[in-house]
């Protein structure tokens, strides 16, 4: 998870050939953040657990997302409905075979399908056009379930077939589990993804498309692709959401939802892993305390409004003081304790 | 060193940050002797999942506030075999991602004895099999969906309304005997709402001329209205919410297509009804709906005048609709149930109760509850706006949802107590 720079670090200040060499394998940090949640969710009452769930949920999401937009440059607002797909597959698919693994498979299967073919479009289009196309996107998912009403129940949604777990796991404890093995395996790909050649091609499109071209990268390509494994990401993270909410519909998968998570990943820390973390543990962490906000306030009026504006004043604060996000402060602070020296 | 710094100090961080979340919940209340959740010898707590915010709030907002504010009343009045009813109103924005988080929140963490009078058919349908595993009981779901009369899959769980088909037998009824040979069209919910509706209107009358739906996240029926003016539909049902309510008589007028509207009591609260139509208002004249409680606007109703009582004391004197009316409603039957399970409160003594039923509150009709029934009221009557008024005409009648006759019931509403509280 260490493996990738944040923007603001690259550039003109190189990393020195000694510091590179003492890298963290993404191995051994995604080994002991397994044994952290394993941990955790001993420790944890079963609320807190199910929290946890949905963090590893996001999380998949927003590290994909990450690698789209802040290594690749590509700005999608049409992430909401990738995950839509993923999670009416696993719907579908479950009620048919009830068959998790496979349902799962199917869910990460059609989604990248479907980002190919976006991304593909995409290849053509830079900036405000891209985020144009994949609001488009966004915005058909509840024309579609309501044209189709008979396979996608339009705005009622899907109920998902689910088998208990095995008796001696609490459901909560369990779902954690299965949102972060397949988190922590997102994860573990994604960074071994970008540490390589890929990511440096990712890297050098979105800096400077010419120079990449001139140095031999096929820039489409490496857009779709960037895309594609975005989008299979969503797809994870979205068939995790028809899990955990035992049902599928629409109104689970807004716009807002999209914007959120650009928002989260512009809060953790644009193009960095840890940053797509933060976000993930945000968008979890933001709604329910703007609402613990609300109650104490005395209004229950407030309180769904209430969490868009705590994210806006979130998202303010920290571009002012930590430009890079939350998950360039650990750097920041210890660049201002060198500087002091 | 500093990626490793970085590495260390985010996993001390994210496990400081979960571990804060451990410490700030302190909404689990210490259980008395007894030891059932929610449960102390001074303290009942329940919840409640609701749309107070996003598109589904227009009038529903103001159910769970009212049933809070009937409870206030009754802790005023020494509360229930000396318990105070806690009711945490949690806004699940009609999202049923959000409800699945904060029925969890309620059951897991707040430790809520009971869920009442959770509001919605999708939302609240993601969190049945939570509830079962977790045996919490699950009283009277504000939705006529017959998913809620599953006695043998869900033995916890209780409706509230009439079921949709139920209604749509008795609205069927009603065109049968009054607008007899008029050609007569549908336009409902895309949903279980719209279909189980329509399933009840066709029972009686047969297929209809023509039928139509929309979806709520699509707020255009022109093409809708359309279609039925094209088809020369003099009667149109509406299963719809009160939002659509409003928009389909008001796309009516605006193409000059005039048929008699007869509505779903969902949907027909003229206040709120009126409100979206705003100027247009005068247009729900003569429109014929059906209610199963009293009305708003009847002053002379022991029951209203209580209502509006409570309101005043404890609900910030909120303008006095149908919604209110309903969730007190819900309250006072949740006390009566409480009454009947007694002093030692549990779980299963809850359920019990209420399976017993012989419930008799504001409803002009009787509940249905038994072992083998876990619908709620047994049917509705007529009611017709005149003069911006909603007003009850002929007599309320019940049925089933399956071929069961539509029978007139005879049966006299009561009064409330004096004190307005039920007693055991």
């Amino acid at each position: 998870m260490t493996a990738i720079e944040a923007r603001p670090e690259t550039g003109a200040k190189a990393l020195p050939e000694a510091k590179r060499r003492r890298r963290v394998h993404p191995v051994i940090v995604i080994a002991a953040a397994a044994v952290l949640v394993v941990v955790l969710t001993y420790v944890l009452p079963p609320f807190r657990n199910y929290q946890l769930a949905t963090v590893g949920a996001y999380f998949c999401v927003t590290a994909g997302l990450t690698v789209l937009t802040g290594l690749n440059g590509q700005l999608s607002l049409g992430h909401g409905a990738l995950m839509a797909t993923g999670a009416y597959t696993l719907a579908l698919t479950q009620n048919k075979w009830e068959n998790l693994p496979v349902s799962f498979a199917a869910a990460v299967l059609v989604t990248t399908l479907l980002g190919a073919i976006i991304g593909l479009a995409a290849a053509r289009l830079r900036g405000p056009y891209l985020a144009g196309l994949t609001l488009a996107v966004a915005i058909v998912v509840p024309s579609v379930t309501s044209t189709f009403d008979e396979t996608f129940n339009s705005d009622q949604g899907l109920s998902v077939y689910l088998n208990p777990p095995p008796e001696q796991y609490p459901m909560e404890q369990w779902q954690a589990w299965l949102c972060w093995s397949a988190a922590l395996v997102v994860v573990l790909l994604l960074a071994l993804l970008v540490r390589g050649r890929f990511g440096r091609d990712l890297r050098a499109v979105r800096d400077d498309e010419t120079a990449a071209k001139l140095a031999g990268i096929n820039i489409a390509r490496t857009q779709v692709l960037a895309f594609v494994v975005s989008a299979a990401c969503a797809g994870v993270s979205g068939a995790l959401f028809a899990y955990l909410a035992q049902s599928v519909s629409p109104g689970a998968f807004p716009l807002t939802l999209s914007l959120f998570l650009v928002m989260a990943i512009v809060i953790g820390g644009l193009g960095s892993l840890f940053g797509a973390l933060w976000g993930a543990l945000l968008l979890v962490v933001l709604p329910t305390l703007s609402q613990s906000l609300g109650e104490q306030a005395g209004s229950q009026r407030l309180e769904g409004n209430l969490a868009l504006i705590v994210f806006g004043v979130v998202l303010v604060v920290v571009m002012l003081a930590a430009p890079g996000g939350l998950a360039s402060i650990p750097s920041r602070i210890s660049r201002l304790i060198r500087r002091n020296r | 060193m500093k990626r490793i710094t970085t590495a260390a100090l985010s996993v001390v961080l994210l496990a400081a940050a979960t571990a804060g979340c451990t410490n700030d919940g302190g909404g689990s209340t210490p259980s008395g002797s007894t030891n059932v959740p929610g449960v102390t010898d001074t303290e009942i707590v329940v919840g409640t999942h609701m749309p107070l915010t996003g598109p589904a709030a227009g009038g529903y907002s103001k159910i769970a506030p009212a049933t809070k504010a009937y409870f206030d009343y009754v802790n005023a009045n020494g509360g229930v075999h000396g318990r105070k009813i806690t009711y945490k109103i949690k806004d699940d924005g009609y999202n049923p991602a959000n409800t699945q988080t904060v029925v969890r929140e309620l059951v897991l963490q707040d430790k809520v004895f009971a869920i009442l009078n959770g509001l919605g058919t999708p939302t609240h349908t993601g969190v049945l099999d939570f509830l079962k595993t977790n045996r919490v009981p699950d009283l009277f779901v504000a939705s006529g969906s017959r998913s809620w009369n599953q006695a043998d899959k869900y033995p916890g769980t209780f409706g509230f309304n009439p079921d949709y088909t139920v209604e749509g037998k008795i609205l069927g009824t009603y065109i049968k005997e009054n607008l007899a040979g008029k050609k007569t069209c549908f336009l409902g919910q895309d949903d279980d709402f719209g279909r189980d509706s329509l399933e009840g209107v066709q029972k009686i009358l047969g297929p209809v001329a023509a039928k139509e739906s929309y979806v709520t996240s699509n707020p255009n029926v022109g093409p809708q209205m359309g279609a039925l003016k094209a088809a020369g539909c003099e009667v149109v049902v509406l299963a719809t919410v009160p939002g659509f309510t409003a928009l389909s008589i008001g796309t009516a007028a605006k193409i000059a297509f005039k048929p008699q509207f007869v509505v779903s009591n969902v949907g027909a609260d003229p206040t709120t009804v009126g409100k979206t139509l705003g100027a247009a208002a005068p247009l729900m004249e003569g429109l014929v709906a059906a209610n199963y409680l009293p009305l708003n606007t009847d002053e002379a109703n022991p029951w209203i005048q209580l209502f509006k009582k409570v309101n005043a004391e404890h609900n910030g004197n909120a303008e006095f609709d149908n919604n209110i009316v309903y969730g007190m409603s819900v309250g006072y039957l949740f006390v009566q149930a409480l009454q009947s399970a007694g002093k030692d409160l549990t779980r299963e003594k809850i359920t019990e109760a209420v399976q017993k039923n012989g419930f008799q509150g504001p409803g002009l009709v009787p509940l249905r509850f038994s072992a083998q029934d876990h619908s709620g009221y047994a049917g509705e009557q007529l009611t017709k706006v005149e003069n911006g008024k909603a007003v009850y005409f002929g007599t309320p009648y019940t049925t089933d949802d399956g071929d069961g006759p539509v029978t007139a019931y005879q049966g006299q509403a009561v009064t409330p107590p004096q004190s307005g509280v039920p007693t055991a």
